[in-house]
């Protein structure tokens, strides 16, 4: 119980931030959902690196790595820390400079006013949105099984799931984005520092890393973990692609709107490649370890490999104060849940006329409704469906490539005068229809699933190599699926925007003030 | 730096163990991820986008309010329904 005690404390430390931060806040629409636009730069970079880290991070990325070794960390974390600043370089700077100067508070704004669309913005909130709810259950569900694991079952998963969500709902209902800013700085600051101890200590623990990497690699049977041989080159290049979903993700598009000035993105951009070394090196790691101390654990069994390292080589002081970290971790559905509440505000509440209606304080006041709602409905989601987290798991891996895959409307719309709202519109419906295509094609094709270590299997015959089945999914000619629907999108959002007509030139001349009249 | 990243050349090594512990698949991206921000470190430094930041920025600080959506309504001023 001392373990559980201390991350209580925690939890009791974040909600006080979240309180703090509505004492210095203001009650206008901008203050709530944007902190007013004044985050400076390392806070900014601690945000938004605790924004954009998940329990995927560090429990998914250690039982990942358990079974496929620690190429997981050039499949994921390398190739993150390439393509995710480049994406705030190129997009998120120029996204918070539009945002500023004609005062977007979300995705959606932005490309309404920059492709002359409405109801086609509303599309691009529908898809974006329902990728985002299963990250918020999963936060809600790992809340629960982490506190319950803490704690050595004397915080059941239902207590411990409502207790994240109600500490989550809280300090975003009165923080707002100052409120999950400054509670993110805190997790980053946690985890970061705590991951490395908890590194140091479980190998003392463990009885020095040098011995457990040296029986791993003498043994055929787990030496292929300090090598990639449990990933094909296809999957390894395809993955490249997933990284562009990070400033798609509404928490991420959001967070880029809050910066002070554009300076504030030159730290995020320098250090954010250290910051995933940081963390994600230790746990692939000590995702590989495990497999030394525990072996044969199952897919489903091998997420919480660093709760169990930490279970058994620390006290019960060391493993409250580290399970704490990993708490921070696992309770990223704060701005995930504050950026539905925005997205909702925003593009249908004051787009359709709510806030010349009620007014801006009604607005805010709807966001927070609506943060108390989400809230409630993703730990009832957590509590029925305990049993099925591999559904929103595999829904969380599926918006990966949903979100990198409408990468290039954003992209378009920044760069290219001549993109228009029907490229957009092509674009975002071909990832709706091939993200159910793949969903469908995902399920039907599972019981010809080949188990770990086996080749892929034809899904058609016919059709050769096109469809592949995989233990871990679906693949195209052995390629993620992630690469063909960014290039399908592409091409739409081009091919669709030459055939119809381009926005008018006005926004034209707004948008791209010195080359208005080149082509 | 996309090519660095694809290194076939270490996929079947688990030795030499770097530092008696990091397997050298392991050991070249941890040190890729250093690159990286050295190469971003130098983006920054030699590519930023200056014209970002418009004169008078500096003076809205914390709290201040530009041109926010209580003056555009949060659509922008082409908005139209027609999509």
């Amino acid at each position: 119980m001392i373990s559980a005690a201390i991350v209580f404390a925690y939890l009791a430390v974040v909600l006080y931030l979240g309180v703090f931060a509505f004492r210095k806040g203001r009650a206008s629409g901008e203050d709530y959902f944007l902190a007013s636009r004044s985050l400076a730069s390392v806070i900014f970079l601690l945000a938004l690196f605790g924004t954009n880290m998940t329990a995927f991070s560090i429990l998914g990325a250690s039982g990942l790595a358990y079974h496929r070794g620690i190429g997981v960390f050039g499949l994921m974390a390398s190739a993150s820390a390439f393509v995710i600043p480049l994406t705030f370089f190129f997009v998120g700077t120029r996204l918070w400079a539009f945002g500023k100067r004609f005062g977007h508070m979300t995705q959606v704004q932005f490309l309404r006013d920059r492709l002359e669309c409405g109801h086609i913005g509303t599309v691009v909130f529908g898809l974006t949105a329902a990728m985002l709810v299963p990250y918020i259950v999963i936060g809600v569900m790992g809340g629960g099984h982490t506190l319950e694991a803490i704690s050595g079952g004397a915080v059941p998963y239902w207590a411990g799931g409502g207790l994240v969500a109600l500490v989550v709902m809280s300090y975003v209902f009165f923080g707002g984005m100052r409120g999950t800013a400054w509670v993110n700085t805190f997790q980053t600051v946690l985890f970061l520092c705590f991951g490395t101890a908890a590194l140091v200590w479980i190998g003392r623990g463990v009885g020095g890393f040098e011995a457990v990497m040296e029986r791993l690699a003498s043994q055929p049977a787990t030496a292929a973990l300090l090598t990639r041989e449990r990933i094909s080159m296809a999957e390894f290049f395809s993955y490249m692609f997933i990284p562009l979903s990070s400033v798609m993700f509404p928490h991420v598009a959001i967070m880029c709107l809050t910066a002070r000035r554009a300076e504030a993105f030159k730290l995020t951009v320098v250090c954010y490649p250290i910051c995933i070394l940081l963390l994600w090196l230790p746990s692939v790691f000590l995702g590989v370890v495990a497999a030394d101390q525990f072996p044969g654990l199952r897919a489903g069994e091998s997420d919480d490999v660093i709760l169990r390292l930490l279970r058994e080589h620390t006290g019960p002081v060391l493993a409250g104060v580290l399970g704490a970290a990993i708490m921070a971790c696992v309770m990223a559905a704060d701005s995930q849940i504050l950026a539905l509440g925005t997205m909702f505000t925003q593009d249908v509440f004051a787009y359709y006329g709510g806030r010349e209606r009620f007014g801006e304080r009604a607005q805010v006041w709807t966001g927070r409704a609506f943060v108390v709602g989400i809230a409630l409905l993703a730990y009832l989601a957590a509590l029925r469906l305990q049993d099925k987290e591999g559904i929103f798991e595999l829904a969380v891996r599926f918006a990966f490539t949903g979100y990198a895959a409408l990468a290039p409307v954003m992209v378009a719309a920044i760069y290219w005068r001549r993109a228009t709202k029907w490229g957009a519109l092509a674009a975002t419906l071909w990832v709706a229809v091939a993200m159910a295509g793949l969903w469908w094609l995902h399920e039907w094709s599972a019981p010809l699933a080949p188990r770990p270590g086996q080749p892929p299997v034809p899904i058609f015959p016919a059709l050769g190599g096109l469809f592949l089945r995989t233990p871990g999914g679906v693949t195209m000619f052995g390629f993620l699926p992630v690469m063909f629907l960014c290039a399908g999108s592409a091409l739409l959002m081009w091919g669709v925007s030459l055939l119809t007509r381009p926005p008018s030139r006005q926004t034209v001349e707004k948008y791209f003030p010195n080359r208005a009249g080149t082509a | 730096m996309f090519l660095l990243h694809q290194d076939c050349w270490n996929w079947g090594r688990a030795r030499p163990l770097i530092f008696g512990v990091l397997p050298p698949g392991l050991a070249y991206h941890a040190l890729y991820a250093i690159g990286c921000a050295v190469v971003m470190a130098l983006l920054v430094r030699f590519a930023w986008p200056r014209e970002l930041e418009l004169p008078g920025d500096d003076s809205r600080g914390e709290g201040g309010r530009g041109r926010g959506p209580d003056e555009t309504g949060g659509r922008g001023e082409t908005e139209n329904r027609t999509g």
